[in-house]
């Protein structure tokens, strides 16, 4: 086994989210329990005995022979799942149900309940993807907590809080009602577009984390992208996104670790058979009428991926889509975006103005890419003080030791270009 | 060679599931380095954790042991030329990455 596979961590959401539909949401704990105890299981076996030849199957039939022992202890004493009935409670039947719930069809579409359960729009987002990390992804709140540089004391607490909000209902999340299903959507959309982002250009100074969430992201995604019901065009577009922006993770550290910059990085080292997918997405993403936020920024990525160089970009159609972009979603940091690209097309001074036009640019104030751009821009009309200026600006509020480092070169560069 | 059983006592470490996993790496790598140096006769069975302790002339059944110091959580049998290298191969054993994990190392009489 590699050990990069995580096939705990992967197996983990399979199993709570098949536990859960069978013993209900409300016994969620239980779920856990159970999951946890074939963990321990397989664990003291596979190290005596190796791994079995199918790991994941060893791990479900543990985790349903355990599951037997528990309805069969316990089944006068609980309630569990209503959709299962009486099928639990005789012995006659509750073996035949339990060898059909975990039918491996069954279990896709328990862990797409889960992640509708997750996303709550009852839940703040933050809350949706912590729980969609520990519960789907099989993170712990110390895992998530360091991932997403927040407090362990907080995560714990939004978690057993979105766990008291899923245990309300009794069941997960059900995919019959197309309306229902189609709103709850857009709410997973996001919370897996965070979540992304969140590993993309997220606060954790570690690479390998960092890399890890957008990889999670791309797996739940998948997992939309394989039921009927929820491989919508808005779907395919997110998923597009996802793998353009992912080809470009292998060139976001150069050789001594250093965060490259956009411009800087050796395109060489792109995943272009990530890209390549991401693009095809895109084009089947482009079926439906919808034109939402994901369609565009993959739309973007897809510009410059098909450039090999910054010069050989066609700045002038990512003006046009950011000009779109800026029409559906108004924001200062769409807007900066949309000022980077103009100056890469109509030039450096055309860029300033239109960083200077930003509506409410002042939120953007505590953003250091925003000073960062305005030190860029500036450098490039041979501006050295006035870009040394906003760089050391961009490092009053710089987020961690990977950018700090990133703009102290620039800083250096910035003196390097003063006149002597 | 002579032949040694091991026997591994120690709280079962428990965690995240990518905690567990890697405990379980670490142990699947440090028995198969012991194989393929020739060292593991058998690499031996994890034991549940409670059990039955018969006692006496009255053969009193008692629950346990429960005390984490003299639960057995499985043994493994090696081969190695003396007691001290017996003891010397123990070391890399993953048991020692958590407080109290100990592994007890006995000669196995040839018959």
């Amino acid at each position: 086994m590699d050990p990069s596979d995580h096939l705990f961590r992967h197996e983990s959401g399979r199993m709570v989210a098949a536990l859960t539909r069978i013993f209900g949401v409300h016994n969620y704990a239980l779920a856990e329990d159970v999951v946890q105890d074939a963990f321990v299981r397989a664990m003291e076996v596979w190290k005596f005995a190796g791994m079995p030849d199918n790991p994941s199957a060893w791990l479900m039939t543990t985790a349903k022979n355990r599951a037997r022992d528990v309805l069969r202890r316990e089944r006068t004493a609980r309630t569990f799942a209503p959709e299962l009935g009486k099928l639990l409670e005789s012995e006659w039947t509750l073996s035949t149900a339990l060898e059909e719930n975990f039918s491996p069809h069954l279990v896709q579409d328990d862990l797409l309940r889960m992640m509708f359960s997750c996303c709550d729009p009852e839940l703040p987002e933050i809350a949706q993807i912590a729980l969609i990390l520990n519960i789907l992804c099989g993170f712990s709140a110390g895992e998530i907590a360091s991932a997403l540089l927040t407090g362990l004391a907080a995560i714990e607490k939004r978690i057993s809080r979105g766990k008291k909000v899923l245990a309300q209902s009794d069941r997960l999340f059900q995919l019959t009602d197309a309306r229902e299903v189609a709103n709850r959507l857009s709410t997973v959309h996001q919370a897996l577009y965070l979540l992304f982002n969140e590993g993309y250009h997220g606060s954790s100074p570690s690479a390998a984390i960092r890399s890890e969430l957008c990889f999670e992201a791309m797996r739940l995604t998948d997992l939309l992208r394989e039921s009927h019901l929820t491989a919508t065009p808005t779907t395919l577009a997110l998923a597009a996104l996802m793998a353009l922006h992912a080809s470009r993770l292998p060139a976001r550290l150069d050789a001594a670790g250093n965060l490259s910059s956009f411009v800087e990085q050796d395109r060489s080292r792109w995943d272009h058979e990530l890209a390549g997918k991401g693009i095809q997405l895109l084009e089947r993403a482009a079926e439906g009428s919808e034109v939402t936020v994901y369609h565009l920024e993959a739309a973007i990525a897809a510009v410059h991926s098909r450039a090999r160089s910054v010069e050989e970009t066609d700045w002038a159609a990512i003006v046009f889509l950011y000009d779109r972009l800026l029409e559906i979603n108004p924001s200062p940091v769409v807007a900066l975006s949309r000022a980077i690209a103009v100056a890469e097309a109509e030039g450096a001074a055309h860029g300033l103005e239109a960083i200077r036009a930003i509506d409410e640019r002042e939120r953007l104030e505590r953003y250091p890419f925003f000073h960062a751009a305005l030190g860029e821009l500036e450098l490039r009309l041979d501006h050295g003080r006035a870009a040394e200026a906003h760089f050391l600006d961009a490092l009053r509020v710089a987020r961690n030791p990977t950018e700090r480092e990133f703009l102290s070169r620039r800083i250096a560069a910035a003196g390097a270009a003063l006149p002597t | 060679m002579s032949e040694f059983l091991y026997l591994y006592r120690g709280s079962r470490p428990s965690g995240s599931p990518e905690e567990m996993q890697q405990v379980m790496q670490k142990w699947m790598n440090w028995l198969s380095e012991l194989g393929s140096k020739g060292h593991l006769k058998a690499p031996g069975h994890p034991l549940e954790q409670s059990g039955k302790v018969v006692t006496g002339k009255a053969r009193v059944v008692t629950d346990g042991p429960f005390a984490e110091k003299d639960v057995v959580g499985g043994y493994s049998i090696v081969e190695a030329k003396s007691i001290e290298e017996a003891t010397e191969l123990a070391n890399g054993c993953p048991i020692f990455d958590f407080a109290g994990g100990t592994v007890e190392v006995r000669p196995i009489m040839q018959m």
